[in-house]
């Protein structure tokens, strides 16, 4: 793909579809492993610059946890599975049965490699539904984990794509608990392909690249 | 008295100010925030550089502010046009930081903040500029302040930590 902005309505449905699958599938999971009902939201495919982007999802200067993942195979890119510190405090606590766990304490190791974990299995379920759909072969990287701001993070994200262009196409599915569904959104998955993979994951679909 | 505007640049832009206005820059992770000011004239231009050379890019048109070996010389040329004189230039640089440390993201995008400073440094050298200061590298993001005024460059970090260089 050329050009991010040369994008139809149907490559766009194509990409919500994707978002959705994949964060449905993960939202699965979690809600396993939390042993509590998760809702997703409608994905919002996004198509900016990443001044824009940054802006769209929060501004660059909110705190964030965000565990990465780089995406090799046929269609590499990059995920993101990002939280605010306190959700992410939340769910430690729950996955290790600490309730005064805090990331405030220092690197707190059993912590951070627990929220890495968490990520690692949200980010495989949305990966493997993805591949399925697709029939590409996706692997998942060692996730990274980082408390910092969200500009930060996510520009690291931009980097291949920046080398083609200016402009981001951003698959951001939001998740939260049910029970609180008007309570601040609790996590986000932001999928990031490379430039490349579009034309991949298009044909993959049986639809042209362009 | 005139009121104060702080300007704000986004990832891969840039922009010039004259006191008493300042402007800044969010989130600052492996890019790099290079200011380059005339402290005599109160003027200051930065840049959000994002990646070390223009030769990364994969065709069609360079947005300068974007790669360090562009946006250095775009932004003289910004800091003089607003009434910057050449030989009293000055820089500041913050940013190029490591914000994930595994190998898993490829082993050419890993050092991207280092390179993205060196190549700032080796830009800067060109064009005869001293670094006045920098806070660079580090495992941090950083959102940057600079006061044409004053010459002060404030950095915060995510833990809230300021520091003025």
């Amino acid at each position: 793909m050329e050009d991010v902005r040369s994008l139809t309505g149907t490559h766009i449905d194509i990409l919500r579809e994707i978002g959705n699958i994949g964060a449905g599938n993960a939202a699965t999971a979690l809600s396993l492993l939390l042993n509590k009902k998760i809702e997703m939201s409608v994905p919002r495919v996004q198509i900016a610059t990443f001044a824009e982007m940054m802006e769209l999802i929060g501004g660059p200067e909110q705190v964030v946890a965000c565990v990465y993942l780089r995406i090799e195979g046929d269609a590499p890119g990059n995920m993101f599975f990002v939280l605010p510190p306190e959700q992410a405090e939340r769910f430690v606590r729950r996955m290790i049965g600490d309730d005064s766990f805090s990331f405030q304490d220092g690197a707190d190791e059993l912590g951070c490699s627990a929220l890495q974990e968490l990520g690692n299995i949200l980010a495989g379920s949305y990966l493997s539904a993805l591949a399925d759909f697709t029939q590409l072969a996706l692997h998942p990287s060692v996730p990274a984990l980082a408390i910092d701001m969200l500009g930060a993070v996510l520009s690291f994200g931009l980097l291949e794509l920046s080398r083609a262009g200016d402009y981001a196409i951003l698959i951001d599915t939001a998740i939260y608990d049910e029970r609180r569904p008007n309570e601040s959104i609790d996590g986000h998955f932001f999928l990031l392909p490379d430039p490349e993979s579009f034309s991949t994951i298009f044909r993959a679909l049986g639809v042209s690249g362009r | 008295m005139s009121i104060v505007q702080a300007v704000k640049i986004g990832i891969a832009e840039m922009e010039v100010v004259k006191a008493p206005n300042v402007i800044r820059t969010c989130g600052l992770g492996s890019c790099v925030g290079v200011v380059i000011y005339d402290i005599g004239k109160a003027v200051a231009g930065m840049a959000h550089v994002m990646l070390p050379h223009s030769s990364m890019a994969r065709g069609g048109d360079i947005n300068v502010a974007k790669y360090a070996d562009t946006a250095v010389e775009a932004l003289i040329r910004l800091v003089v046009a607003a009434g910057g004189r050449k030989g009293m230039l000055r820089a500041k640089l913050a940013g190029g930081a490591q914000m994930f440390s595994f190998s898993a993201a490829g082993g050419d995008m890993m050092r991207i903040g280092a390179r993205n400073v060196e190549e700032v440094k080796k830009q800067l050298e060109r064009f005869h500029i001293p670094v006045v200061a920098e806070d660079v590298g580090g495992h941090n993001g950083r959102t940057i302040e600079f006061h044409p005024q004053t010459g002060v460059l404030s950095i915060r970090t995510a833990s809230q930590e300021l520091k003025e260089i």
